[in-house]
């Protein structure tokens, strides 16, 4: 059976062998990633989930030019492989950066924030999975309200995380950046054409992709793809991009699923009370009013 | 040609002559002026380089390993808290065998808070896998500057190169320099080639992880290419000569140390005046000499053991402390020495901190403590109704 997205993607495998836990959104990401930009990617990972199940000498696991990059150097790193690659007369190569959460919002964002202001001509994909997840589930910068992990521990007194999602995508386009996005690997086609869109556009880019962690959030491993849909059909997420100084939303909800029904699928928000779930979907209303406001829709 | 240049200037013109690919830079006092020189060699265009505006000195490293993994010369240049900030990356860049060569100047580390000159910040580091240079004037930054691609890129060593100048004292100060023209340069210094890059014919996995069993062999290969510079840096020395018709000593500087009887074991730009003071010592009927430490790594064990195998007494003159222990340098000496089965007696004594003067007759009443015997480690000036 044919399948567009499939169809206009490498059949090649990029990364292969790895140690990824089952159900992985993170590896699905870089995977269908790589898949689009091919043997001329150069990638950089920092210290984080993907280089820990990919680089294990001697089973080394991506077919591309790849690099560990320390944690909070996967742009700078990037900033002087396209540098070097430019330098020794190199045109048809993508410097590309795959960072989770902690290594984006947290370490990474001084470095992410100098690459996008000499405007480098790298993309610089965050793999979202919600929180240090590599080191054991700890509390990032993108950890979303109400979300317990094992430094927000959800008892009587405190119910888990108590600060909303640092919002890194219009973070990165107050930059003025020639292409930021936003997607979801329960979006897998979607997020496969921003990156084939990403590497057209000179100058950085940055792509932001929701990608779950069964072990993380408490969910089976075949639930990955649906749940990282879900999140996105309930309005809790958001498929967008910034480009030429305007915010434009990519998909629509015709209307939202139950954020609670998306909450209480998952381990990590199985303590919400009533009242913590209405400060996520009231949250989540606000949000979409800006959207409205602010996005072309 | 012939100019009047402070340190940094004349280092920033060995840069130039040594064609770096790819410079990151970032300001930090007193090393400032020399990417402010690079950046207007680019900019009027008798240097070539991709010179990048990093955000911060974590990144200036970070960027320069990127690019030496493209293949690419790379040079970044830090001094003291900036040193420190980048820690992280020194040993990711050794580890790496990338050949990145960075100044370093020399500068106190805060607190309390100084911008002035001891070295601190570059001893703090030994352990990093780099290779350190610790240049007395100008004339010798600039040759360094040149010297140090050779040493760094050399197959037998693929090791990062910090070459270190005290801060102010040699950073800031005018002398004459002698430049070497491009083409001379050339001859000395070939482009760099390694096969540790990225390849598009043949891609690699670079800067992985390895487990207990492969670890520790990775870790002697660095150790081993930190080794193979010592003969390196002599025979780089050795070609530098024959081309530039100046001489350099491998990892140390002897003066008068053939008969000498008190040693003053040193390093960097306060070499000159110890020099001077044994040569005034050496009138009054004393046998007095230097040993400058050129390189700290790799570390001159034979050389030192052997400089002060004839000595009654020996003093090693440092601007660091290892709080709780003594200075570094020390440390270092004595276990050379000790390698040997040495028998002189030696002493300690910490100065310059935070950037503070140390005088001819500081130098003098060093060699003179050390002939009737003193404490193990001493502070210069503390105790002496100043201060302490």
């Amino acid at each position: 059976m044919a399948n567009k997205v499939a169809d206009s993607i490498s059949r090649e495998e990029y990364f292969y062998g790895h140690k990824a836990c089952a159900g992985c959104g993170g590896s699905l990401a870089v995977r269908a990633a790589l898949k689009v930009l091919g043997k001329n990617a150069v990638s950089v990972l920092p210290a984080g989930c993907m280089s820990a199940v990919g680089f294990n000498f001697p089973q080394l696991c991506f077919s591309n030019n790849s690099i560990i990059s320390t944690f909070a150097g996967t742009a700078s790193m990037l900033t002087g492989i396209e540098a070097g690659l430019r330098a020794k007369g190199y045109k048809d190569f993508t410097a590309v950066g795959f960072a989770g959460d902690g290594g984006t919002a947290d370490i990474g964002i001084q470095a992410l924030s100098g690459a996008i202001d000499r405007n480098d001509n790298i993309i610089y994909i965050c793999y979202d999975n919600e929180a240090y997840m590599n080191t054991g589930i700890q509390k990032s910068g993108l950890t979303p309200f109400g979300a317990r992990t094992t430094t927000t521990p959800a008892g009587a007194n405190v119910h888990g995380n108590i600060r909303p999602k640092k919002n890194m995508f219009e973070i990165v386009a107050a930059h003025g950046i020639p292409y930021a996005a936003t997607a979801s690997v329960g979006y897998i086609g979607d997020f496969i054409a921003k990156v084939q869109k990403a590497s057209q556009i000179q100058g950085t880019k940055y792509i932001h992709v929701i990608a779950p962690c069964p072990t993380g959030w408490g969910i089976s491993v075949d639930e990955t793809v649906e749940i990282a849909k879900e999140v996105v059909d309930s309005g809790l997420w958001y498929l967008a991009e910034y480009e030429n100084g305007e915010y434009r939303l990519t998909h629509r909800p015709k209307e939202f699923t139950s954020a609670e029904a998306y909450l209480k699928r998952q381990g990590r928000f199985r303590h919400l009370t009533e009242d913590d779930i209405k400060v996520i979907t009231d949250s989540r209303d606000e949000k979409w009013k800006f959207i409205e406001k602010n996005f072309i829709v | 040609m012939k100019k009047f240049l402070s340190g940094n200037e004349a280092f920033a013109e060995g840069i130039r002559l040594a064609r770096p690919e790819v410079i990151s830079a970032y300001p930090i006092t007193p090393q400032t002026i020399v990417v402010e020189r690079l950046s207007e060699m680019v900019e009027n265009g008798s240097l070539k380089s991709e010179y990048v505006h990093v955000e911060s000195e974590h990144s200036a490293l970070s960027c320069a390993m990127g690019a030496s993994a493209a293949g690419a010369r790379a040079f970044t240049a830090t001094s003291s808290q900036g040193l420190l900030y980048m820690a992280e990356c020194l040993y990711y860049a050794s580890g790496g065998r990338f050949p990145i060569v960075m100044m370093n100047a020399d500068r106190s580390t805060a607190l309390p808070w100084n911008i002035y000159g001891d070295q601190r910040d570059s001893l703090s580091q030994l352990d990093s896998g780099w290779i350190q240079s610790y240049a007395e004037n100008a004339q010798e930054a600039l040759d360094l500057a040149l010297m140090s691609y050779r040493i760094a890129e050399d197959k037998r060593v693929s090791t990062p190169y910090m070459a270190n100048l005290d801060g102010f004292v040699l950073t800031h100060t005018y002398e004459k320099v002698d430049i070497p023209t491009e083409e001379q340069a050339d001859r000395f210094l070939p482009a760099y080639e390694t096969d540790n890059r990225i390849d598009f014919d043949s891609p690699k996995n670079m800067a992985f992880s390895a487990g207990p069993e492969t670890n520790y062999i990775f870790k002697y290969r660095a150790h081993e290419g930190m080794l193979a510079a010592s003969d390196v840096i002599k025979e780089t020395e050795d070609e530098f000569e024959k081309i530039f018709g100046r001489r350099y000593t491998g990892l140390t500087e002897n003066y008068l140390t053939d008969d000498a009887d008190y040693i003053i074991v040193t390093l960097g730009s306060i070499a000159g005046l110890c020099r001077k003071t044994a040569d005034r010592l050496r009138e009054q009927g004393i046998r007095a000499g230097v040993v400058r430490i050129r390189y700290m790594r790799p570390f001159p064990n034979e050389e030192i053991a052997e400089a002060l195998s004839r000595v009654k007494a020996y003093a090693v003159l440092e601007k660091d402390i290892s709080f709780g222990n003594e200075g570094t340098v020390f440390t270092n000496v004595n276990s050379a020495v000790k390698k040997e089965n040495g028998k002189a007696e030696g002493y300690n004594f910490i100065g310059g901190l935070g950037g503070r003067n140390i005088s001819a007759s500081d130098i003098e009443t060093i060699f003179k403590s050390i002939i009737k015997g003193t404490d193990r480690v001493n502070f210069i000036g503390i105790g002496d109704g100043n201060n302490g």
